[in-house]
C-alpha cells in the first residue's frame, strides 16, 4: 500500500491499485463464495432427518430455523437433539430418531410453543375452524411416514406379534390389524399390521416398540416414504379422490408426429391401403 | 494480590460474563432454570423477553422467509442495546469464542512461533466481505449462510448440547490464531464481529484517550487486539470512536499512567 508515495505517476498508480485491489478481494470472495456455497448445497443433501411435530416442509425449515434448541430444552421426554458435526445432518438443526426415542406426542406440544421464528409452525397442528388460537391438536402433525418390511416384520411371516398396533398412539387409525389365511399351515391366521397415511403422524413409537434386532417398521419423511399419482388418475368411486379433478390442467396439448393433425384428418386424408 | 485483580479487572469480569451466560443457558438445559432458555441464536429470558441474533435474523430475512413477532422482537432489543449502549460488547463480553481467540493470543506471545504479518497478511476488512458473503449466499442458497457454518454457535451449542466433531473446529480456530495469523478470526474474519462494528459505531459506553497523561508507552497498542481503533493515543485526547473497538477494556488495563479510561459517551460530557 505504498503507493502514495509513487512520485508524479502516484494518482495513477493510486487508481491501478486500487482497481487491483479491489479485483483481487472480489476474486478471492468469489472463490470463497463458491466454496461456501457449495458447503451448504451439499450439506443440505443429508440423510432422510426427522423434524419435531409441525415442521415446515424442509426446505423451508432449514431457511427459518436459527438452531436455538429452545424446542430440544422444551421436550420433556428429551427426544429431540440438535445435529452436531459428526452426524451428517445439517448442523445444529433439531431432529429425533424414533427407534432411541420417539415423540411422545404432547398435547400441549411444548416445542412448538417454544419456537421463536416459526420454523415449527402453529397452523400445521391447528384445527382449521378452532375457536381457542393457540389450542394444538398433536394428531394433525405429519412427522414421517412408518413404514414396513413385510421380508423381516415376524407378522408377516405368521408369527403372532403386534408390539407396533399396541404401541401406536391412534391404534386402529394409524395402524391396523390385516386377517389373512395362512396359506403355509392352512389352519392359523396371518394378523398384519397395516399402516395408513392419512392418519401416521410419523412419532414413531411403532419403530420404538418393534421387536426385530432392525426395526421393521420405522418412519421416513414423507416425500421419501410416499410415491403421488398424477391428476389424470381419479378414484371415481371416492368422492373426495374426486375433488384432485379440479387440478386437472385443462391446457394440456400432445404433440408427437402422428397428432399434429387430428385423428380425422390422418384417417380420412391418407391413403391408408398404399401407407405403410 | 489485589494489584494483580486491578490489573485483570476487565479481563474477569468479561470472563464472569461470559461463563455466566454460559452457565444460565446451561441451566436453563439441564435444571430447568427459567433465567434464560435457548442460546445465542435466540433466547428467553425469564420465559417472557426474547432475545435472538440480529444477524442470524437479518439472513433468515435474507433467504426470504418472514419470521414470527417474537424472534423479531429479540433481534431488535439485542441490536439496540448493542448499537446504542454496549457497541462491539457482544465480542468481548458474551462471545464463548472470545475466550478460545483470546487464549490464542496469549500462547502466541509466550511461545512467539506464529507467523508474522510479513508472512501473511488479511485485511481486517476481510470481516466486512464476508459479512456481505453471508448475506448474499443467504439469498441465493435459501439457508442462513453463516449460522450454517458459524463456529461461535458451534461452539456454545457444543458446550449446551453436544459437541460431536465440532471440537476440531474450534481447535483449527486456535491453531489459526496462534500460527497463522494473530487475532485472525475475531479481528479479521468473523462477520457477527463486523456486524457488531457497523452497529456500534454511535455506542454510548467508549474507551477516552487523555493524551495529557499518556507517556506513549504503547502498552495499550500492544494490548489492543483491534490496534487500528487507536490511532488518537499520543496525538490528541477523546473517545475512540472506530465501532471496531470491542470495549473489551485490555487497553485500560495495560495503560499505567491513567491516559485511558472508559467513559460514557462524550456527548453526554460535552466533549
Amino acid at each position: 500500500m505504498a503507493h502514495e508515495q509513487d512520485g508524479p505517476a502516484g494518482p495513477v498508480n493510486g487508481r491501478r491499485s486500487f482497481l487491483m485491489s479491489a479485483v483481487k478481494s472480489l476474486g478471492m470472495a468469489g472463490i470463497g463464495g463458491v466454496l461456501w456455497g457449495g458447503h451448504i448445497a451439499s450439506s443440505k443433501a443429508s440423510p432422510p432427518v426427522l423434524r419435531p411435530p409441525a415442521a415446515l416442509p424442509e426446505d423451508r425449515f432449514l431457511a427459518k430455523c436459527v438452531k436455538c434448541g429452545l424446542c430440544v430444552e422444551a421436550c420433556p421426554y428429551e427426544a429431540l437433539v440438535l445435529a452436531v458435526p459428526g452426524d451428517q445432518r445439517p448442523i445444529g438443526t433439531p431432529y429425533f430418531l424414533p427407534r432411541e426415542k420417539p415423540c411422545r406426542m404432547c398435547r400441549e406440544v411444548p416445542c412448538l410453543a417454544a419456537c421463536p421464528t416459526g420454523a415449527l409452525d402453529p397452523l400445521l397442528v391447528q384445527e382449521p375452524d378452532a375457536d381457542n388460537v393457540g389450542q394444538f391438536e398433536i394428531n394433525r402433525a405429519r412427522m414421517g411416514l412408518a413404514v414396513i418390511d413385510r421380508e423381516t416384520c415376524i407378522a408377516y411371516w405368521g408369527i403372532q406379534c403386534d408390539a407396533c398396533y399396541r404401541a401406536c398412539p391412534l391404534l386402529d387409525k394409524a395402524i391396523t390389524i390385516d386377517y389373512a389365511r395362512n396359506d403355509r399351515t392352512g389352519k392359523h391366521a396371518v394378523m398384519a399390521p397395516l399402516v395408513h397415511s392419512d392418519a401416521c403422524t410419523g412419532c414413531g413409537l411403532c419403530e420404538h416398540a418393534c421387536v426385530t434386532k432392525k426395526a421393521s417398521i420405522f418412519v421416513l419423511p414423507r416425500e421419501i416414504a410416499m410415491g403421488s399419482s398424477d391428476v389424470r388418475y381419479i378414484k371415481g368411486w371416492d368422492t373426495r379422490d374426486e375433488q384432485r379433478m379440479k387440478d386437472i390442467p385443462t391446457d394440456t396439448t400432445t404433440r408427437t408426429k402422428r397428432s399434429e393433425k387430428a385423428p380425422l384428418d390422418y384417417l380420412n386424408e391418407q391413403d391408408l391401403k398404399n401407407s405403410e | 494480590m489485589s494489584s494483580v485483580l486491578a490489573k485483570n479487572r476487565f479481563l474477569i469480569l468479561r470472563r464472569l460474563t461470559q461463563s455466566l451466560i454460559l452457565f444460565f443457558f446451561f441451566a436453563g438445559g439441564a435444571y430447568g432454570w427459567s433465567l434464560l432458555r435457548g442460546n445465542l441464536s435466540a433466547s428467553k429470558l425469564l420465559n417472557t423477553i426474547p432475545l435472538a441474533d440480529p444477524f442470524a435474523l437479518l439472513q433468515v430475512l435474507a433467504t426470504g422467509n418472514i419470521v414470527r413477532t417474537e424472534a423479531l422482537v429479540g433481534a431488535a432489543i439485542v441490536a439496540l442495546f448493542f448499537a446504542l449502549v454496549a457497541g462491539r460488547a457482544f465480542c468481548g463480553w458474551v462471545c464463548p469464542v472470545n475466550a478460545v481467540t483470546d487464549a490464542a493470543a496469549w500462547l502466541r506471545g509466550k511461545l512467539k512461533v506464529g507467523l508474522s504479518e510479513k508472512d501473511i497478511r488479511l485485511s481486517r476488512n476481510t470481516r466486512y466481505w464476508v459479512l456481505g458473503l453471508s448475506v448474499v449466499l443467504s439469498v441465493i442458497t435459501g439457508v442462513a449462510a453463516f449460522e450454517w457454518i458459524s463456529p461461535i454457535s458451534m461452539l456454545l451449542r457444543g458446550i449446551l448440547f453436544g459437541m460431536g466433531a465440532g471440537w476440531t473446529v474450534i481447535v483449527a480456530l486456535f491453531v489459526f490464531d496462534a500460527v497463522i495469523v494473530k487475532n485472525g478470526f475475531c479481528g479479521h474474519v468473523c462477520p457477527l464481529g463486523g456486524f457488531y462494528s457497523l452497529l456500534g459505531r454511535y455506542r454510548l459506553i467508549k474507551v477516552r484517550h487523555d493524551k495529557d497523561a499518556c507517556t506513549l508507552c504503547m502498552r495499550c497498542i500492544e494490548s489492543c487486539p483491534e490496534k487500528q481503533v487507536l490511532d488518537l493515543v499520543g496525538k490528541r485526547s477523546g473517545v475512540v470512536a472506530s465501532g471496531e473497538c470491542s470495549n473489551c477494556g485490555q487497553c485500560i488495563e495495560a495503560c499505567e499512567d491513567h491516559a485511558m479510561e472508559f467513559s460514557i459517551r462524550a456527548v453526554v460530557k460535552g466533549r
